[in-house]
């Protein structure tokens, strides 16, 4: 009961923070926030992460101009929000999802839009988002101060191994081809090392330094190589390091806007959709058949949301499988009905304030669009983790209250402009394409003022496009260069405080200090880490072994 | 595709090995240093060196990449089952047409400014990959690199490049003098009178 305590013992300064949300200036970022996010949640191909990334060097305009720290994040997850009720419209009304949160929305969205009743499915799943929105942020409102309070006494061993868990869960749950994705891992993490080593200050991986570009010339018979050199510009280059942004708005902004344009080839068909006051008001009284879809979404989501690697898309093809499984009438799955669109948009919104969690209170994120705002608010100045609820009230309780308002208008905004939406998403994607080319390109020119970012921005944008087809996932690699600065600094902390030896992260009897204590939460973090690496191998041992078993037999 | 998942690996797994190598290296200022020296876990009682977290990354890398080949071989992923070829000839003149174009938006920002070369980028776009009405093109061409400069640099003060010297003395100097001293309604005003122009093209162009 100590939680429900801590709870009352919050409201005071939930009080305060939501007050602070409904300023004039919050308010409107929350509303153009919102706004934003539908349009981006309901276009094809791009979902939250898409929006988050490429509007992210917007942010830092925003916290120059407003007096508040959290207007910017604010900001941010109004369109986070936004995209989660905004990829039920094209879900429905086009039968493709907005956002891969939405897939599972089109199961049941598409099959009603069908027959006709596409204004009730969109009124069903902006409902639902609502209720699983404000049913996640009370629970979030619960757990994030008292979480936070117990990753106080956290030290760099237990942050590594945490860092492992998330890592780990995209190996053993993340449900893509497991050496892909540990490539995609590694390689993340592997560019967050460019540039200079904050330990040592020396510079490292400068790609195609003066020695190297020497050496090519001279191998290519050029007998004067040493006068002709830089040729390129490689300090220009990498010293700074990748900064985030650049691999995140290549990937989003550019590598998955090409894989769509290849995917759709232009081309989308809109069915017929009918919208009125009297409709919607049909539609709000009819959400009591899908009270059940709305309940399972809104729990499921939040719990399967806050674990790493799973995040918005998982939890809700989770839960539409759960509401199908414990509904009288399974059969009715996908020929049209409501519980099917309201488990899976409950479920998402849910799922995008569970995934907040262990970004504010651990600074470890459990998904691309977390990650991305993980990376804004270390470039805003702040320190995500177990500190920022006691150092930074200004900050955190704001955004709460931001939780709620958003909720909020989301729902209004969502209901009133669905007509809007609607003919936007006429548009062609021949003019969306170019916009969202271009806001990339200026975005990233406007986050760092340099060139050199921006070409390797598109570079990576192309090289993301090769590997999405050859089914690498990217988003891990996403995750790992916003958390590989960190990993790198705590493990070598660690083995320095170990003399290097690794039985700091594994074993619960590793003297750190000389006074023979006990440490637990890191091996046990370390060996769920093991066991969820180890998982696809056991299975496919398992399945191996049954398979032969069967043949023998 | 099978051979494309093949190539890809092959590749990737070259760069790993690359970056295994790169980890290694020593400061260029440091001619007495020795190959690899810095990879260590504990070097001289302070902890691993500089290079060893990325050297075992690559390594990692690597045997990812060995993996996903014999994957590949053994027809385990998707992909080396799929039959399907990597690119089909509409996907390879995409990604040329596309891809090119982005390549050459970025090589004009340095000569002819960040909102021309928007400019010449999404008429490109909409004109010849879109097949979009001429004068649609023209004006959407037009309006996007227009509001992206009045909300980048005047009202964010967030000066994009502005190409060749004599482009941005005839016209980013006067127009930034001008629009500086207007106030934020006329600025609002501004967005608002083009987007109605652009609403109004777009509304004749599908009839």
């Amino acid at each position: 009961m100590d939680i429900f305590a801590q709870f009352f013992d919050v409201l005071p300064a939930l009080q305060q923070g939501i007050w602070v949300a409904v300023q004039p200036h919050n308010l409107a970022l929350a509303v153009i926030g919102v706004i934003v996010g539908l349009f981006v949640g309901a276009l094809p191909g791009l979902g939250s992460v898409n929006g988050v990334a490429i509007l992210l060097p917007f942010t830092f305009v925003i916290n120059e101009a407003t007096p508040d720290p959290a207007s910017p994040m604010i900001f941010l997850a109004a369109i986070y929000y936004g995209a989660m009720y905004g990829g039920a419209i094209s879900s429905i009304t086009l039968g493709i999802p907005g956002a891969s949160t939405a897939v599972a929305t089109t199961f049941d969205g598409r099959p009603m839009a069908l027959q006709g009743n596409a204004d009730r499915a969109l009124v069903t799943a902006a409902i639902a988002s609502f209720v699983g929105g404000t049913i996640a942020t009370l629970f979030f409102t619960v757990f994030a101060p008292a979480l936070s309070s117990v990753a106080l006494d956290f030290g760099n061993p237990e942050i590594f191994a945490l860092m492992l868990l998330a890592f780990a869960t995209f190996i053993g749950l993340g449900g893509d081809d497991i050496p892909k994705t540990m490539f995609s891992i590694f390689f993340g993490l592997l560019l967050a090392t460019v540039g200079f080593d904050t330990i040592s200050g020396e510079p490292r991986l400068i790609f195609f330094n003066e020695r190297e570009q020497t050496a090519v010339l001279e191998a290519l018979g050029s007998t004067d190589a040493a006068s002709s050199v830089p040729i390129f510009n490689s300090v220009g280059w990498f010293s700074r390091g990748i900064q985030f942004l650049v691999l995140a708005i290549g990937v989003y902004g550019i590598g998955e806007m090409l894989w769509t344009i290849n995917e759709s080839r232009y081309k989308v068909t809109m069915t017929e959709t009918k919208i009125s006051a009297s409709r919607i008001m049909r539609g709000i009284v009819g959400m009591k058949d899908a009270w059940k879809g709305t309940a399972i979404g809104s729990l499921l989501g939040f719990f399967v949301g806050i674990l790493p690697a799973a995040g918005a898309t998982p939890g809700s093809l989770m839960s539409y499988g759960v509401s199908k499984m414990t509904s009288r009438d399974p059969k009715s799955y996908g020929q049209g009905n409501p519980d099917g669109v309201a488990a899976p948009e409950a479920a998402n919104n849910s799922a995008s304030t569970g995934a907040m969690l262990p970004m504010m209170t651990l600074g470890i994120p459990g998904s691309p669009t977390t990650a991305v705002l993980l990376a804004g608010m270390v470039i805003w100045g702040l320190e995500p983790g177990p500190r920022l609820f006691e150092d930074r009230p200004e900050f955190v309780w704001p955004l709460i209250g931001s939780f709620y308002i958003s909720n909020i208008v989301a729902v209004l905004v969502n209901l009133a402009f669905i007509p809007l939406f609607l003919a936007v998403l006429r548009m062609p994607f021949t003019i969306l394409a170019p916009v969202i080319f271009v806001l990339s390109i200026i975005g990233t020119y406007a986050a760092y003022d340099n060139m050199y970012d921006v070409w390797l921005m598109v570079l990576f944008g192309l090289g993301a496009y090769m590997l999405r087809i050859l089914d690498y996932p990217l988003a891990p690699a996403v995750l790992a260069v916003v958390l590989g600065g960190t990993a790198e600094q705590k493990l070598r902390q660690s083995l320095l405080l170990s003399d290097g030896d690794f039985a700091i992260f594994y074993s619960p009897f590793f003297d750190r200090d000389g006074k023979g204590q006990e440490w637990w939460i890191a091996p046990i973090t370390t060996w769920i880490a093991v066991i969820l690496i180890a998982l696809p191998i056991v299975v496919w041992g398992i399945r191996k072994m049954r398979g032969q078993t069967a043949a023998d037999v | 595709m099978r051979r494309a998942e093949i190539i890809t690996a092959f590749l990737l797994a070259l760069f790993s090995a690359y970056l295994m190598w790169k980890s290694g290296e020593g400061p260029e200022w440091d001619t007495e240093y020795v190959h690899w020296a810095n990879t260590g876990i504990n070097i001289d009682g302070s902890g691993p060196g500089k290079g060893f977290w990325p050297f075992y990354l690559a390594l990692g890398m690597f045997i990812s990449c060995i993996w996903i080949i014999i994957n590949a071989f053994r027809r385990l992923s998707p992909p080396s089952q799929s039959e399907e070829p990597f690119m089909d000839g509409y996907a390879k003149k995409m990604l040329l047409f596309v891809g090119g174009g982005l390549i050459g938006f970025l090589i004009l920002i340095d000569l002819i400014s960040m909102y021309a070369a928007i400019a010449v980028f999404m008429f490109y776009y909409m004109m010849f990959l879109g097949r979009h009405p001429l004068k649609l093109s023209i004006v959407t061409s037009l309006v996007v690199p227009f509001w992206l400069y009045l909300f980048f640099d005047i009202v964010m003060t967030k000066v994009q490049p502005k190409g060749l010297r004599w482009i941005e003395d005839a016209i980013y100097n006067p127009a930034g003098a001008f629009f500086r001293d207007q106030s934020l309604l006329t600025i609002v005003l501004c967005f608002a009178v083009t987007g109605a122009v652009l609403a109004i093209t777009a509304r004749a162009s599908r009839h």
